[in-house]
C-alpha cells in the first residue's frame, strides 16, 4: 500500500484479474463439457430416469438426504443406495413410511404411484452408476 | 441523512430483522428434530422446515442488500434516488411473494405447490437453495431487474465512486448468476455444475463484491479515513475474491461425475480463497486504528470488525478445512459442511448486514447514533449471537469429525442412522447454542425500543 501503487492501478488490475480467470473457467467449462460424456451414464438417461428425475425434485427429497453428497444432512446418502439397498428394499421402505417410531427421525408417505416409485428407482439406479471417482469412500455413503 | 430518498431504506431493514427472526426460529426447530425425530411430524416435516429456513436466510441477505444499496447509493453519488416509489412499490412485491411462498411451503404439500405454480411448464424446482415456485423466481428476477434499474439511474446521474461501481457489480452479478436457477438439465451431472453457478459464483463471488463495498462504506464513515486509502484496500481485496474464487468452483467439482482434474484446480485456487477474507479482516482493524474521528456509533464500529474476523474464520478457515480434495473425500456432504455453512453465512453475509443496519438505522430514524443504553443493549446482542455461533459451530465440527470416522474412516463402517445416534450429544449442545443464539437475536431486537439520551441529531 506504499505511495507509488494507486488506486487507478488497483482498479486495473482488478478488470484485469477478473477477464483473465473468467475465461480461463470459462476454457476448463468447455473442455469439461466435451469430458462429462465420458463419465456421465447419460446412455442410461432413459424416459423413466427423466421422470424419476421429476420425482425427486417435486418431493423435494433434496431436503432430508444428499444425493452425491449435495443436499441435506439428515438422511442418508442415496446416490449409491441403489447399490446398498437394491430396488425392491428401496420401494418396499418409500411406501411404508413414516414408521412412527417414537422420537425417531421420520419421513414423510409421498402416495407415489407404482409408476412414479418404479421411475424413482430408475433414477436412482442411473445416479449409482455415474462415475464419481470413487466417493463415497464406502457402501454406508 | 443527506438525501430524503434514503428513506426508503427503512422498510427493507425492518423486513430484513423480521425474516431473520423466521429463519433462527425455523433452525430451533429443526436442531429439536435432528434430536428428537417426530418432533412437529407430520405438521412440519424436516424438508419443509429447511427450505423455509434457507430461504429466509436468502431473502433476508437480499432486504439487507437492497435496503443497504437504497441507502448508500445517493450518498455515495451526491443525488436522489431515481425513484424513491419504484423501490417502495418493490419492497412490497417483494415482501408479498416471500411471505406467499413460505405460507406454500408450509401449507400446502411440495408435490402440490409445484403442480400449481407452473413447474410442468419449466422444471426449476427440488433443487437446494432453489426451491421456489416458478412464479417466485420470476418474480425475484423482475423485482431484481426494477431495484437494478432504479439504481443504475441513479448512478447514471450522479457521481461514480469505486465504492459505488463495486457495489453495483456484485447486485448485477447477483442477479445474472440467478439466472441459471432456470437451467435444470435432465443430465444430473450437468444439473450439479450449473447449479453451483449460481450457489458457489454467489458466496464465493458476486456477493463478496457487495460485502467488500458495505464494510467499505461503513469504514469510511465511521473512521474518517481518506476514500482513496479505503478504496484501493477495495479493489485488491476483490481482486483476490475473484481470482481465487471464481476458479475455486472447482472444490465442488471433485465427486459430481465431472473430469479429475478439477480436483487440482479446485483445490489449488479453492486453498487460496481465505487470503481475500483475511485482508478484509486487516482492512477492518488497520482503518479502525488509524481513524480521524471518534464517532458515537461505537456499535457499527463492533459490527464491522466482527465482520471482518468471523467472515474469516467462518468462510477462510472452515472452508480451508475440507476445501482440498484429499480431505473433501471424507468430510463431503457430512456435518462439517454445515458448521461451515453457518458460521460462514453469518459472519460473512448476516454480519455486514448487520453491521449496516447498526450504523444507518439511526441515522434514519434522525440521529448520529443511538442512545448509551441502546448501543449497550446491541453490543451485548453481537456477543450473545456471535459466541453462540462459534458453539453452534464447534458442536457441528465435533459431530462431523465423529460421523466421518465412524461412517467413512474407520475400518469398520457403521450405517449413516447409526452414526447419527453415537454423536447425538453434540446436536443437543447445538440447540443449546442456538437457543443462546435467539437471546441474543430478541436482545437485538429489544434494543431498537430503549430510548434514553440520544446523541447529537444527524448531520
Ligand atoms: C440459531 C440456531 C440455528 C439452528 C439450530 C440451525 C439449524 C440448522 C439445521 C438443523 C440445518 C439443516 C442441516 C441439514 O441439512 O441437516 C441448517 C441449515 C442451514 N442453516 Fe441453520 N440454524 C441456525 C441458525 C442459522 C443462522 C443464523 C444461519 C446464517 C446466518 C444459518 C444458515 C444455515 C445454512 C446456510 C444452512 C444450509 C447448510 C448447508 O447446506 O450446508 N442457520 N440450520
Ligand atoms: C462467505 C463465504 C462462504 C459461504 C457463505 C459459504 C457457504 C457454504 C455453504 C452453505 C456450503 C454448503 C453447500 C451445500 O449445501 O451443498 C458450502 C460448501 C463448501 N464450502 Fe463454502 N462458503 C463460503 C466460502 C468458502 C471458502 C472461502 C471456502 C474454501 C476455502 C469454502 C469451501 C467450501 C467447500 C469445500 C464446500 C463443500 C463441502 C462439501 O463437500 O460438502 N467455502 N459453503
Ligand atoms: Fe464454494
Amino acid at each position: 500500500m506504499s505511495g507509488t501503487f494507486t488506486k487507478s492501478m488497483a482498479r486495473n488490475i482488478f478488470y484485469g484479474g477478473t477477464v483473465f480467470f473468467a475465461l480461463l473457467f470459462l476454457a476448463l467449462t468447455f473442455d469439461s463439457m466435451q469430458a462429462i460424456p465420458k463419465r456421465d451414464n447419460h446412455a442410461n438417461l432413459t424416459p423413466s430416469v427423466i421422470a424419476g428425475k421429476k420425482v425427486w425434485e417435486v418431493n423435494n427429497c433434496i431436503g432430508c438426504h444428499t444425493l452425491m453428497g449435495e443436499g441435506a444432512y439428515f438422511a442418508p446418502e442415496l446416490g449409491n443406495v441403489y447399490k446398498r439397498r437394491g430396488p425392491e428394499f428401496i420401494k418396499a421402505w418409500i411406501q411404508s413410511q413414516p414408521t412412527g417410531t417414537p422420537g425417531r427421525r421420520q419421513m414423510p408417505n409421498f402416495h407415489l404411484t407404482e409408476q412414479q416409485l418404479n421411475d424413482l428407482v430408475e433414477f436412482l439406479k442411473y445416479s449409482s452408476e455415474i462415475n464419481t471417482a470413487n466417493w463415497p469412500p464406502n457402501i454406508e455413503g | 441523512m443527506q438525501y430524503s430518498s434514503q428513506a426508503v431504506a427503512k422498510p427493507y431493514f425492518i423486513a430484513a430483522i423480521g425474516l431473520f427472526t423466521g429463519q433462527v426460529l425455523f433452525g430451533l426447530i429443526m436442531g429439536l428434530q435432528y434430536v428428537i425425530g417426530d418432533f412437529l411430524f407430520p405438521a412440519i416435516p424436516f424438508n419443509v422446515a429447511r427450505m423455509v429456513h434457507t430461504n429466509l436466510l436468502i431473502v433476508w441477505l437480499l432486504f439487507g442488500f437492497m435496503g443497504a444499496a437504497y441507502y448508500m447509493i445517493p450518498e455515495e453519488t451526491e443525488t436522489e434516488l431515481y425513484s424513491p416509489k419504484l423501490a417502495l412499490l418493490m419492497f412490497w412485491v417483494f415482501l408479498v411473494a416471500g411471505a406467499a411462498t413460505i405460507l406454500g411451503y408450509l401449507l400446502v404439500p411440495y408435490a402440490t405447490l409445484a403442480k400449481f405454480t407452473g413447474n410442468d411448464i419449466l422444471e426449476t424446482m427440488g433443487r437446494e437453495f432453489l426451491e421456489q415456485p416458478l412464479l417466485t423466481k420470476i418474480g425475484i428476477v423482475v423485482v431484481a431487474l426494477v431495484f437494478l434499474f432504479n439504481l443504475t439511474m441513479t448512478l447514471l446521474k450522479g457521481r461514480k465512486t469505486s465504492i459505488s461501481l463495486v457495489l453495483m457489480i456484485g447486485l448485477w452479478g447477483l442477479a445474472v448468476f440467478f439466472l441459471f436457477s432456470f437451467y435444470n438439465p435432465h443430465n444430473l451431472v450437468l444439473d450439479k455444475y450449473f447449479w453451483w453457478w449460481v450457489v458457489h459464483l454467489w458466496v464465493e463471488g458476486v456477493w463478496e463484491l457487495i460485502l467488500g463495498s458495505l464494510l467499505a462504506f461503513v469504514l469510511i464513515k465511521v473512521t474518517g479515513v481518506d476514500r482513496e486509502v479505503i478504496e484501493k484496500w477495495l479493489y485488491v481485496i476483490i481482486t483476490m475474491t475473484l481470482v481465487t474464487g471464481i476458479i475455486g468452483t472447482g472444490h465442488h467439482y471433485f465427486w459430481i461425475g465431472t473430469p479429475e482434474y478439477w480436483q487440482w484446480w479446485g483445490s489449488v485456487f479453492s486453498a487460496l480463497e481465505p487470503i481475500p477474507f483475511f485482508a478484509m479482516t486487516v482492512f477492518a482493524f488497520n482503518m479502525v486504528n488509524r481513524r480521524r474521528r471518534e464517532h458515537p456509533n461505537k456499535a457499527a464500529t463492533l459490527w464491522a470488525l466482527g465482520t471482518g474476523v468471523m467472515s474469516f474464520l467462518g468462510a477462510g478457515v472452515w472452508g480451508f478445512l475440507h476445501t482440498l480434495a484429499p480431505v473433501n473425500y471424507y468430510t463431503h456432504g457430512t456435518q462439517i459442511t454445515a458448521a461451515h455453512g453457518h458460521m460462514a453465512f453469518y459472519g460473512a453475509y448476516a454480519m455486514v448486514v448487520l453491521c449496516i443496519i447498526s450504523y444507518a438505522m439511526p441515522i434514519l430514524r434522525g440521529r448520529a447514533a443511538n442512545s448509551e443504553k441502546s448501543q449497550v443493549l446491541e453490543m451485548w446482542s453481537f456477543w450473545l449471537m456471535t459466541i453462540a455461533m462459534v458453539f453452534i459451530t464447534l458442536f457441528l465440527t465435533a459431530a462431523g469429525i465423529l460421523q466421518v470416522w465412524l461412517q467413512r474412516y474407520s475400518s469398520t463402517p457403521i450405517p449413516f442412522m447409526a452414526a447419527q445416534d453415537q454423536v447425538a450429544i453434540f446436536y443437543w449442545l447445538r440447540e443449546g447454542a442456538g437457543v443462546m443464539f435467539l437471546i441474543g437475536l430478541l436482545i437485538y431486537i429489544a434494543s431498537f425500543f430503549v430510548s434514553g439520551e440520544t446523541k447529537a441529531k444527524a448531520a
